[in-house]
């Protein structure tokens, strides 16, 4: 019983960094039909820029906003001076290409920060809480991780829903031609969609490294499980993300308490591959297209 | 008289306009330079053109499989990883297998998970198979640790040598006076197989069954039309190259010496695409380049870096800076890769020249077919990468579906 409960409550945390992750491929994918396998080493370079800070004697809160705020500006540019030119094309030189930058960022910060693990702190404590006299197996950094996904999707939801810019933003990515006909500009609301889509990366990435180990290849997996948890949840619907994330999440801690922790990619793989063969939309899909 | 005993350079030609017989003289070179190289190369040398070897055989599998049939493996590195294991599990039996059979059981293995896989690949595209390839090669290495017994965890197993052959020795050293050790008995095996692969991969890529891959590849609708089964077409495609990535990881245990999960990161995967991406999809010449380019780069690279002043981890650090970025530049600028670019060149020169003679007179067309249509498909548009070439690969002629 104890065992399921560690197990069940560190798949929940665990699936609300993959739901973050998947958020931010789910938001490149809707604007600009490209996954973004850069996403994974663009989270890690922001929290390597956090790390440096906090080093350098800044506290926590300083390196999370600076990585935050590191993502936003990464993200722009890489939008902006390089993905811009293949948006639209072949759908097979957009992944070369951000595979080209995951390459390329992985060396660029082992070249600057180098390849060595180095701890990451955390702003609150990763031991268990205590109730009466026994412990329950959350950690304060745990509910910080859950409740810090919370918000940024609480802001993401009124963003999108609630304003102009969040509005304009929706119509670029919907209909591009249409948008621009009505005068929104198109091409700066896809730079602030992967912007944005890259501050939420960011966010993933330090709560993955909260209390760990960090080096360039640590978010590696990481996205590969968020690739999952989009597809999951159909890669069109960020609704279908946090739900693909969290369930993902859930599944592979199970998989890795009783199984171990070694079959955890195969298990993502598996569970991959039976969703696409057997609902190839994702599982919240309810329109079927066929492309003729 | 001179009709029936044609000269030689007449027999030639007759040999070459055959693509059989082309590719066959090709290989029969191609044979010739590989024993030339490691009959008297160093042995520093014969290791580095046997670690190109495999990675060019690998390369090629790619390069068929994503070039040809627009399918994007991320997964190429676990499908070595298959390969190195099962050489490396076979050949620390007692059984004493000889070494071609341990790289055929290589090459089965990896051709059987390529059916698995090909299978769920198959109904997938673009993004998606990328995503799910690039699960298989995270996933597959932590298998290595699962079963800690058989496959020898995080350290991994050490691949004994194979002993040479009596035969082979006595070749040898009436070619170089000299005993061969058994890494260049290997290295000889490598470059021999790399012959075999690239002439049976043009043979394919030129053959019915190449042809339908490409038509899958274009088109769907089309192809389905055609009476084309684009499960099957995809599948086939799959476990060729799957089966290819088998042998060049047979060859990578018995080349490295040994097998261990650290050996097949992502980044091994991500190597491969680059030398396909480099050379130019599609392209058996553009892979074998890009594999060449991996090979030998790292070392001047690295000696740059520390001429530089840069530290020995950090100068080792520069060859994927180099080859990401390279791998970049080559999507934003020429999509076709090396090969790529220089036919489209050779295209826009052919038809800048079939535009001048047209404008002087009629009569000079293009003299073959097949220079037209490329004539034909150069004209009229901007220099860019863009265009829409005849011979192109995939990336330039998709358009974005959905």
């Amino acid at each position: 019983m104890q065992q399921l409960t560690t197990t069940l409550l560190t798949g929940l945390t665990l699936g609300a960094v993959f739901s973050a992750f998947a958020l931010a491929l789910v938001m490149i994918w809707r604007s600009t039909r490209i996954v973004n396998f850069a996403q994974a080493p663009m989270a890690m370079v922001t929290t390597y820029v956090a790390l440096v800070l906090i080093d350098a004697g800044a506290s926590y809160w300083v390196g999370f906003v600076a990585a935050l705020l590191s993502g936003f500006v990464l993200g722009a540019v890489i939008e902006r001076v390089v993905v811009r030119h293949v948006e639209g094309k072949a759908e097979l030189n957009a992944v070369i290409l951000t595979l080209g930058l995951f390459i390329v960022l992985h060396a660029a910060a082992a070249l600057v920060f180098g390849s060595r693990f180095r701890s990451f702190p955390a702003p609150f404590g990763v031991r268990g809480l205590t109730v009466g006299d026994s412990t329950i197996p959350l950690t304060g950094f745990g509910i910080f991780t859950l409740v810090s996904v919370l918000v940024v999707m609480g802001l993401l939801v009124a963003l999108f829903r609630g304003t102009d810019i969040g509005l304009r933003m929706r119509a670029a990515a919907f209909g591009p031609e249409v948008a621009r006909l009505l005068g929104v500009k198109v091409g700066r609301m896809l730079t602030l969609g992967w912007a944005l889509a890259s501050v939420v990366g960011s966010l993933s990435g330090l709560l993955i490294a909260g209390g760990g180990l960090v080096h360039p290849g640590y978010m590696d997996s990481v996205v590969v499980y968020g690739f999952v948890a989009a597809v999951l949840g159909g890669l069109e619907s960020p609704g279908g993300a946090v739900v693909g994330g969290l369930s993902l999440g859930l599944t592979l801690s199970v998989v890795s308490g009783y199984v171990g922790s070694e079959v955890v990619p195969l298990a993502a793989l598996l569970v991959l591959v039976v969703v696409l063969l057997v609902r190839p939309g994702g599982l919240f899909s309810t329109v079927h297209e066929r492309r003729v | 008289m001179a009709e029936r005993t044609l000269a030689l350079p007449d027999r030639l030609r007759r040999v070459t306009d055959d693509t059989l017989g082309r590719h066959l003289l090709a290989g029969l070179v191609g044979a010739v330079v590989v024993v030339l190289l490691l009959s008297f190369l160093g042995g520093f040398r014969v290791s580095q053109l046997a670690s190109f070897s495999y990675l060019a055989i690998a390369a090629a599998g790619l390069t068929v499989l994503t070039g040809l049939n627009g399918q994007l493996s991320l997964g190429h590195g676990a499908f070595m990883a298959i390969g190195a294991y099962t050489t490396a599990v076979l050949q620390r039996t007692e059984l004493g297998l000889p070494l071609v059979v341990v790289l055929v059981a290589a090459v089965l293995v990896a051709g059987a998970v390529g059916v698995v896989v090909g299978l769920a690949a198959a109904r997938l595209h673009g993004p998606y198979i990328a995503g799910a390839t690039l699960a298989l090669a995270i996933a597959v290495p932590g298998l290595a640790i699962f079963w800690r017994d058989l496959l020898g965890g995080e350290q991994g197993l050490t691949v004994p040598l194979p002993d040479v052959p009596a035969w082979f020795a006595d070749a040898v050293f009436f070619l170089t006076a000299t005993d061969p050790s058994s890494s260049r008995y290997v290295a000889y095996l490598a470059g021999l197989a790399l012959v075999a692969v690239l002439v049976l991969l043009a043979n394919v890529a030129r053959s019915r069954t190449g042809r339908r891959w490409q038509a899958v590849r274009d088109d769907e609708v089309a192809a389905q039309l055609a009476g084309i089964d684009l499960g099957r077409a995809r599948v086939l495609a799959f476990v060729v190259s799957a089966a290819c990535a088998g042998l060049a990881g047979g060859f990578m245990a018995f080349v490295v010496r040994l097998t261990a999960p650290s050996g097949f990161t992502l980044t091994l995967s991500l190597t491969l695409l680059t030398a396909i991406v480099l050379g130019g999809l599609g392209s058996l010449t553009g892979a074998l380049i890009g594999a060449g380019l991996l090979t030998f780069l790292p070392q001047v690279v690295t000696s740059v870096g520390g001429d530089v002043g840069l530290s020995d981890v950090q100068s080792a650090e520069l060859a994927p800076l180099v080859y990401g970025l390279v791998m970049v530049l080559v999507i934003l600028l020429a999509p076709g890769g090396l090969v790529g670019t220089i036919r489209l060149k050779r295209a826009e020169r052919a038809a800048r020249r079939a535009a001048a003679a047209g404008a002087t007179a009629s009569t000079g067309a293009p003299t073959s077919a097949d220079e037209r249509t490329r004539a034909a498909s150069g004209t009229g548009a901007t220099t860019g990468p863009e265009d829409p070439q005849h011979d192109a690969p995939p990336s330039t002629e998709r358009k974005r579906s959905s």
